[in-house]
């Protein structure tokens, strides 16, 4: 009996090649929460057609169901699929196992031309656990080693199938700060010399008057930051100082073309005003609260929510905090929630909460009501959990990419099969698959 | 958190305090009175002044398996006085602090923490862990590296509700060093925090760490059987100074000749089952018994040895696959060692970590319940608690709100198993440490002063 139960285990696991068409689902009776920051709702419905959300709200007003496409929702609770910025998903398998690894390119001689979505494995283990987490979009990140420049991130879904890729090249990373003074020699102001010289130079490379014998970057790289320069593609710049952090928002009046996105900002607190009339979006990791360095010495896990107060777009991601992984985006949020109830201190909604791991970074990467909601017109990416998602002890029960039911099996749950008992009695275990 | 440029991108590649090297340097003077040849070194803790106290009603989840609602705790004099439930008197005691709707439990025990050996600020001049000069280093003493202004001492107690930890050397070396438990409390100097009548531990690695950082200097050991081999005659060698007159001191092989006495508990870093398992062997053969094995992710493989060996596993939730030795970690792994009647300990080894200890167990209780296996709320905090002390030999002083032992109680805001709560509360030997109400009732480092965010809620 065991063994038939792994076999159908088996077959949903390692049917990639093949993925089911989109189905019309209709969830009622659930509590559903849609992303955009409200309140979730109770006894309510969520109507997929096509791939798409055509209804999420109260069940009365739903549309006429189909034949088939109806799920009891009771006592389960549906979100939008979670989008996590700054991962490195798809881009290793073992972290110290250096050539299952592409998170960093330290012998390269490239930097800014580096392009993630070239490197993305969509059987990677860490998609599968994190899809089973609710994770249906993610940014792909490289990391930076020899060059400030990191290389340019990718969007992906983390639909079980060949094609990961939703948009390539969608941003630049670059560190200044003092990791990107250390790469640089050795100081915050060869950081930004060579910020200023990238720059220089892309544009000539974009003007097509580049003196040939003056590069310090290659072809690839300067032509890279050609886009960067326009506001073509987004520069995700990672600073956690609150002089930093002002010293990155005044590149605006040198490079008014720069699309610019902070990440890290352990000190935004500080400078949230300035932030926030800046307009530029922030991706924080949400829980830092140590003077690990010099450069975030008031961090607090207050700041997303004083920035947030203060009117600035804050999503969660880069994920620290000894909790490892995209899929535990949830409990990174629910934590926010937490501090409402800590005096003085300044957290997030429950609706906020949410949004800050699916709408607003879906909106920072310039797919505000497409993905992240649950709303007319979004695509079908639900997740159907078994309690309140912000909960550390809920878990997803169903997940729908693009309206396809999708499999939520991967190595660890097979391993958790396997040793369900220790009984070698017959044969080892190594016959248990 | 070592090198932050990559650890924003991705946990992937960060492997904390297990893969750092650095050189220690000899500690400082102390501001205390000699200590005896005995017991050099030895604590200058003593309770800070406590006011007795009655928590009513409140649920109490004791940490020995018991948790009932309307209950009540006694503390009195720096001790557990009294636990009672809705059907008992309480004593009649002029401070009472209102537990509706919160939970008093135990202070919660980090089993594995660098506090202090690896502080914040993380800078190379605070890299003091790993004493990664020679494969085997027993003589050290992890409270030699302790840095008692560590803001990180305040954040696992204002938001982790910890009140006794025991400070490891790192993994470099397949023998690391003597640990050292701490009363999470507020010092001058480490002395002041060191837990009174805690035994030391030894720290002990297995497998890549110490073949990594040994092989790449061209020098033993470069494998796993070279990992056993120089553990053994380490072992052979020591037992000869323990069988001996032990006249002629060594460092190193006193501590050793305490594990062999059994005064000195054994935790052992070791991920894999397969080689938890030689490890057993190998205490078998010189007649000593791990106390512990930290990290073993792939416990849940042998679940029925542990049990056997009365050797726990401290672990973390659900790390997995940031090196080779741990890409079989699964969530599952505490439940399922609890379901082989395993003794389970959930860990931190983590700055950030150590703040969240019962988040962490709040999830392995879930992954469990997931797949049939139904823990209830007492047990998981047991891993948090007497498991902890237990493993640490300090299970007759802490670790669960049982009478006479320390009053080391925090009294959480919500269910401790939940997301949304966290400490109100916390008391340590019965004295008043943190209490989320009052702003200045929060520890502030030296560090800190005067520096942005400053007493700051954090």
């Amino acid at each position: 009996m065991m063994k038939r139960t792994f076999l159908l285990a088996a077959a949903a696991t390692v049917g990639l090649a093949a993925p089911a068409a989109a189905q019309n689902v209709d969830i009622t009776g659930a509590t559903v929460a849609t992303g955009d920051g409200s309140a979730p709702i109770r006894n309510a419905t969520v109507s997929v057609r096509g791939g798409k959300v055509v209804y999420a709200g109260p069940d009365g007003g739903a549309p006429a169901r189909e034949t088939g496409s109806e799920i009891d929702g009771s006592n389960v609770w549906v979100t939008p699929g979670l989008f996590i910025p700054l991962t490195n998903l798809g881009l290793w398998d073992v972290g110290a196992v250096s050539n299952s690894n592409d998170i960093s390119a330290s012998n390269s001689r490239f930097s800014a031309s580096l392009d993630a979505s070239t490197a993305v494995n969509y059987a990677s283990q860490h998609i599968a656990i994190s899809r089973g987490g609710g994770v249906t979009r993610a940014t792909v990140t490289t990391a930076p080693s020899d060059s400030i420049f990191a290389g340019q991130g990718a969007v992906i879904d983390l639909g079980a199938d060949p094609n990961p890729v939703m948009k390539p090249k969608a941003f630049q990373l670059v560190v200044l700060g003092e990791s990107g003074a250390r790469i640089a020699g050795g100081s915050r102001t060869a950081a930004f010399a060579e910020f200023a010289n990238a720059l220089r130079e892309a544009r000539e490379i974009a003007s097509g008057n580049r003196d040939s014998g003056d590069g310090l970057l290659n072809r690839a790289d300067a032509e890279a930051l050609g886009a960067v320069l326009s506001g073509e593609q987004q520069l995700y710049v990672h600073v956690e100082r609150a002089s930093d952090i002002s010293a990155v928002l005044g590149l605006k009046r040198t490079y008014a073309g720069l699309d610019l996105v902070l990440v890290g900002v352990s000190e935004g607190w500080i400078v949230a005003s300035e932030i926030a009339a800046s307009g530029v979006p922030v991706i924080a990791d949400p829980l830092d609260d140590l003077p690990s360095s010099f450069e975030q010495l008031a961090a607090t896990q207050s700041n997303v929510g004083r920035m947030v107060d203060a009117g600035v777009k804050v999503a969660i991601g880069g994920l620290n905090g000894g909790i490892t992984g995209p899929r535990t985006a949830p409990q990174f949020a629910g934590n926010l929630v937490a501090l409402n109830k800590v005096p003085r201190a300044s957290g997030l909604s429950w609706g906020e909460a949410l949004a800050s791991i699916t709408s607003v970074p879906a909106e920072i990467s310039g797919y505000g009501g497409r993905y992240g909601v649950l709303k007319p017109g979004a695509a079908g990416d639900l997740v159907i959990w078994d309690g309140d998602p912000l909960e550390v002890s809920s878990a997803p029960l169903r997940v729908f990419i693009d309206g396809v039911e999708q499999p939520l099996g991967n190595h660890q749950m097979r391993l958790r099969d396997r040793y369900r008992d220790l009984d070698e009695s017959d044969l080892p275990k190594a016959y248990d698959w | 958190m070592r090198y932050r440029a990559l650890t924003l991108i991705g946990g992937a590649v960060a492997l904390a305090a297990c893969s750092a090297s650095g050189q220690s340097k000899p500690a400082s003077a102390s501001d205390t009175p000699a200590a005896s040849a005995e017991a050099p070194y030895a604590s200058t803790y003593t309770p800070y002044p406590s006011a007795e106290t009655l928590i009513i009603p409140v649920r109490v989840i004791d940490g020995n398996g018991g948790d009932w609602e309307n209950g009540w705790v006694h503390l009195k004099d720096g001790k557990i006085a009294a636990v009672g439930g809705p059907t008992s008197p309480p004593p009649d005691v002029a401070n009472t602090v209102d537990g509706t709707g919160k939970v008093v439990t135990p202070g919660i025990i980090d089993i594995h923490s660098h506090l202090g050996d690896y502080p914040s600020p993380s800078v190379q001049a605070h890299s003091d862990g790993n004493e990664a000069t020679s494969p085997t280093t027993p003589e050290v003493w992890a409270e030699h590296s302790v840095w008692p202004q560590d803001p990180g001492f305040s954040r696992a107690m204002a938001n982790g509700g910890i009140t006794s930890l025991q400070i490891l050397p790192g993994s470099a070396n397949l023998m690391g060093g003597r640990t050292v438990t701490l009363k999470n409390v507020p010092s001058r100097t480490v002395q002041g925090m060191k837990f009174p009548g805690a035994p030391y531990g030894m720290k002990m690695a297995c497998g890549e760490n110490p073949k990594r950082v040994y092989g790449n200097r061209g020098r033993m050991p470069s494998t796993r059987m070279g990992n056993f081999a120089v553990n053994r005659q380490t072992w052979l060698d020591a037992k000869d100074y323990a069988d001996g007159n032990r006249k002629n001191r060594d460092l190193a092989k006193e501590t050793l000749a305490g594990v062999l006495d059994g005064d000195i508990l054994v935790h052992n870093h070791c991920y894999r089952a397969d080689e938890m398992a030689l490890v057993l062997d190998m205490a078998k053969e010189f007649g000593y018994k791990v106390s512990a094995f930290h990290h073993a992710v792939e416990a849940y493989k042998i679940g029925d040895l542990l049990r056997e060996a009365g050797t726990c596993s401290a672990i973390w939730a659900d790390w997995y696959g940031f090196k080779m030795e741990s890409y079989d970690g699964i969530p599952e792994n505490a439940a399922l060692l609890q379901n082989a009647d395993a003794c389970v300990v959930i860990h931190s080894d983590d700055e950030n970590g150590i703040q969240r200890l019962n988040q962490e167990a709040s999830k392995a209780q879930a992954a469990g319940k997931r797949m049939g296996i139904d823990i209830p709320d007492a047990t998981v905090v047991r891993w948090l608690t007497l498991n902890a002390a237990k493993a640490m030999g300090i299970d007759e002083m802490t670790g669960s709100l049982s009478e006479g032992k320390m009053a080391d109680v925090v009294l959480w805001n919500g269910n401790p198993l939940s997301v949304y709560s966290r400490p109100d509360k916390v008391w340590i030997d019965g004295a008043l440490l943190f209490d989320a109400q009052d702003p200045k009732r929060r520890p502030v480092s030296d560090f800190e002063l005067g520096q942005p965010g400053e007493g700051d809620v954090k």
